[in-house]
């Protein structure tokens, strides 16, 4: 049949240069109808690159690419759609102001005479959704939905320029375990239809169940083209980094010297109620539970980000409810957002600069006069930067040129500025490919094997259940069970994500 | 290494005007627009006239640009926090009404203590504007106001308030001393306006750059919520900025006061824009989180050498609002770009 027909994309020996970096070298790609073909490979192997040209983004400096046999030249977005190729971004490209319909619509309106149809775009909404099997109300403001919901509106949205090609670039990053099921459902359904689907994706245990064929990029080099079925995760990895790791997950040394640092009791806030938790020293404590289950937004409010309608909060034995987050800071608390473009990181600051912010606070960084001592408070970021595992010629870069991985490390890197007690790591390595991932979960096995008391937060299961020694499932705002030792198992952890009221056990 | 030699040789010709390329973007990237522009005026300026370049005329500028520079240094520290003030003007006016009153008012009372009429003087204009000051910071950093809004009712209350004390006319008889010193006078040689100038130069530049407030300030305004999740003090930062900025204009105020010798509720009239537009030449980028000291200071002195080369060039004062707002426009159109350069995003 393949033989007859051409295939849907046929890339072939595709380069791309940027000044300096050569981001593809000679990749063939090919996508079938009806096909899910994975992208594999760490960040900035070229994953990204690949699908910016097939999307219209860039052009590649050499290489030819087919849509049904017909060679095409794509020069923009709009272009790439005229050809069915669809793609939704890791940053979407919604209007949070707008509503569902007149998102979908952007740029597409329906229209009557001069006027635009908004009841024609309401209808044609409603069915697209209903199609697709995305519940979700079209009239609603886009910045009241979920990120999942977000997701599926970018795909709905896609879905109305009839794409025969959907790329999705990471789309489960931030979903949660239902939110995923729901997505995969509709791959599902898309891909009978004969749509072709480009996946990019970390997570090695998602393939099996979707992927047809996988693609490893390493290097701006494509290393091979595998079945799904007959890889394990093993190797996919090995391929991937090109070197065997035998071990993403250290194991972390559980140390309580019985001191509890934190408290929780009681909290009710948007989000969550009813809520108490116990954080103690020398121990990795995980929080699971689906997006929206409140298990971010506890946290935020205890840092003072957003408001406690009820609670104490107590910080080694004070009462700290309701105190301004630099306070919270200043008494002993690291944070690390989940967002690090939004709420990390000084964009256009190089990393040093970024790490030397958390300095300032040292009283041996103060000269005279409240004159900062400027060497000093340099050479204690170039060791932060050391331990955190940053290049030395990262330092002086700006940091947004970095990769997701060195941004996060950066993150990390300001929590180690100032002595602290309790590291609250709220998704501590979104986005960011296997080799870093392995050298950020050093860090925190370091911190907590030096008795300090660490939170991670979550929507990566394995993760948590990996990082944690003590687990707490959120679900619907409440902790629906505490799990420890070999009670943190998948099945386990997965029953009591549903769960309707607080701890039954 | 045969090989090698061959291909660099290859290459050899086209390496010179790709290596000033790679140069004229990195003095981009690193400064901003000014120097290209600085080049382009000083060129075509001194082919227009022999005497622009002269010692003379060189330091004629530089006394001139006293006001624009303090003015400038305070209209960066909010912009660097992602804000803007437009009441700049409005600062100096209330400076040169309320300190002039209060010197009239004053000097026949301690006829003995002439200084000390003066400083009180000077305290009370720079009273008004801390004033000025307080209520653009109160309203942006508490009541988030938006910094376009906030200055510019607060610029047409204080102006308001200087015509209304002065009903207009400007306010003559202030002591000789305080026109004669801090209008005229030199210490060591130096006008004292450009003295003082120096002294607010190298002040604001280790409040910038050696300081936890100017780490603050930059912080805030490249990103505030991360500002905020590493313990800064995002209000009280942002308060600050505002209330510096009036503070320097009013200094700026002062000094105008003295040159003219007379209280005017009109001083400061276009020094909004211009201040705007030194900064934004001197590489201060509207979205904040960026700016330098030194040249911002530059870029002001660019303002009033473009003044005053075209003065020479006999361009008249209506074509010289027409040519001060285009280049304004330009230098922010090049900041998008460099911005995106430099971050990698639109």
């Amino acid at each position: 049949m393949d033989d007859t027909n051409p295939p849907l994309v046929e890339m072939t020996r595709i380069s791309k240069e940027f000044p300096g970096v050569k981001a593809l070298d000679g990749v063939d790609f090919t996508l079938h109808r009806g096909e899910v073909h994975v992208l594999f490979g760490e960040n900035g192997a070229g994953k990204s690159t690949l699908i910016s040209i097939l999307s219209g983004l860039y052009r590649p400096t050499s290489g030819s690419l087919r849509i049904d046999g017909e060679e095409v030249d794509l020069r923009s977005v709009h272009d790439a759609a005229k050809y069915g190729i669809g793609t939704v971004f890791q940053e979407f490209s919604l209007i949070p102001t707008l509503r569902v319909f007149e998102n979908v619509y952007l740029g597409r309106e329906i229209k009557r005479g001069p006027l635009t149809d908004r009841r024609a775009m309401v209808e044609g909404a409603r069915t697209l959704f209903r199609d697709l099997g995305f519940e979700i109300d079209i009239r609603r403001r886009v910045s009241t939905l979920s990120r999942a919901e977000q997701q599926m509106v970018e795909i709905a949205k896609v879905f109305l320029a009839k794409a025969q090609v959907l790329i999705l670039d990471e789309p489960t990053a931030s979903l949660t375990e239902k939110e995923t099921r729901k997505l995969f459902a509709f791959i599902a359904k898309a891909k009978a239809d004969g749509v072709g689907i480009i996946y990019i994706s970390h997570r090695i245990q998602e393939f099996r169940e979707i992927a047809d064929n996988i693609s490893v990029l390493r290097d701006g080099r494509l290393i091979g083209t595998v079945s799904a079925r007959d890889t394990s995760e093993k190797a996919l990895v090995e391929l991937m980094t090109g070197r065997a790791i035998d071990q993403i997950y250290p194991e972390i040394g559980r140390q309580p010297d019985g001191r509890t640092l934190m408290t929780l009791r009681q909290m009710h806030g948007a989000g969550f109620h009813g809520v108490d938790i116990d954080v103690r020293a020398g121990e990795v404590l995980g929080i699971a539970g689906l997006v929206g289950s409140g298990k971010s937004r506890i946290w935020r409010s205890v840092l003072g980000l957003q408001p406690i309608r009820a609670g104490v909060v107590t910080l080694n034995g004070r009462d700290v409810t309701h105190a301004a987050t630099r306070h919270m800071l200043r008494g002993g608390v690291y944070y690390l957002p989940p967002d690090r473009k939004s709420e990390g990181l000084q964009l256009a600051a190089t990393a040093r600069e970024n790490i030397k912010l958390s300095l300032l606070g040292r009283a041996d960084m103060a000269g005279r006069f409240g004159i900062v001592a400027p060497r000093r408070i340099k050479a204690l970021a170039d060791k932060i930067g050391e331990r955190v595992g940053i290049a030395s010629g990262h330092m002086g870069r700006i940091v947004s040129k970095l990769s997701g991985g060195n941004q996060q490390k950066v993150l990390f890197g300001k929590g180690f500025g100032e002595e602290r007690d309790i590291y609250i790591f709220d998704e501590p390595t979104v986005g960011v490919d296997m080799g870093t991932r392995a050298a950020l979960y050093r860090l925190i096995k370091e911190i907590a094997e030096a008795g300090k008391a660490v939170v991670v937060i979550s929507s990566d299961l394995p993760e948590v259940m990996n990082l944690a020694h003590r687990l707490l499932v959120f679900s619907k705002g409440r902790v629906s069970a505490e799990l420890t030792g070999t009670e943190i198992a998948e099945e386990n952890v997965l029953k009591h994500f549903f769960a309707e009221t607080g701890i039954q056990s | 290494m045969t090989i090698q030699s061959s291909r660099t040789g290859d290459t050899g010709a086209p390496r010179g005007p790709a290596i000033l390329l790679a140069a004229i973007k990195a003095v981009f990237l690193r400064v901003g627009v000014l120097p290209f522009f600085l080049v382009f005026s000083l060129i075509v300026f001194s082919l227009i006239s022999s005497q622009f370049l002269s010692i003379q005329n060189l330091t004629n500028v530089a006394r001139q640009s006293v006001y624009l520079v303090l003015v400038s240094l305070g209209q960066m520290l909010v912009l660097i926090t992602a804000g803007f003030d437009l009441s700049v003007g409005t600062a100096i006016a209330m400076t040169s009404v309320v300190s002039a009153l209060a010197m009239v008012a004053l000097a026949p009372l301690m006829p003995d203590m002439i200084w000390l009429a003066i400083l009180l003087g000077a305290g009370a204009g720079l009273g008004a504007a801390l004033l000025i000051g307080c209520l653009n910071g109160l309203g942006i950093a508490q009541f988030d106001v938006s910094p376009f809004i906030m200055t510019l009712g607060v610029q047409s209350v204080g102006a308001g308030i200087a015509l209304f004390l002065t009903g207009g006319v400007p306010v003559a008889g202030l002591p000789y001393d305080f026109g004669n010193f801090f209008g005229f006078g030199r210490v060591l040689g130096v006008p004292v306006p450009v003295m003082i100038a120096l002294l607010a130069i190298i002040a604001i530049w280790l409040v910038m750059n050696r300081t936890k407030l100017g780490s603050h300030i930059y912080a805030v305004g490249g990103n505030v919520r991360a500002a905020n999740l590493s313990g800064v003090n995002t209000k009280r930062v942002l308060f600050l900025a505002y209330v510096l900025c009036a503070l320097l204009a009013s200094l700026a105020g002062l000094l105008l006061t003295a040159r003219v010798e007379s209280g005017e509720s009109n001083l400061g009239g276009t020094i909004a824009l211009e201040s705007i537009a030194a900064c934004v030449i001197g590489g201060v980028s509207l979205r904040g989180g960026l700016g330098r000291v030194e040249n911002v200071v530059l870029g002001a002195f660019f303002i009033v050498l473009l003044k005053n080369g075209m003065n020479i060039a006999q361009i008249g004062s209506y074509m010289q609002m027409v040519l001060l707002g285009s280049l304004l426009v330009l230098a922010v159109i090049l900041d998008q770009f460099r911005y995106r350069m430099l971050v990698g995003e639109s």
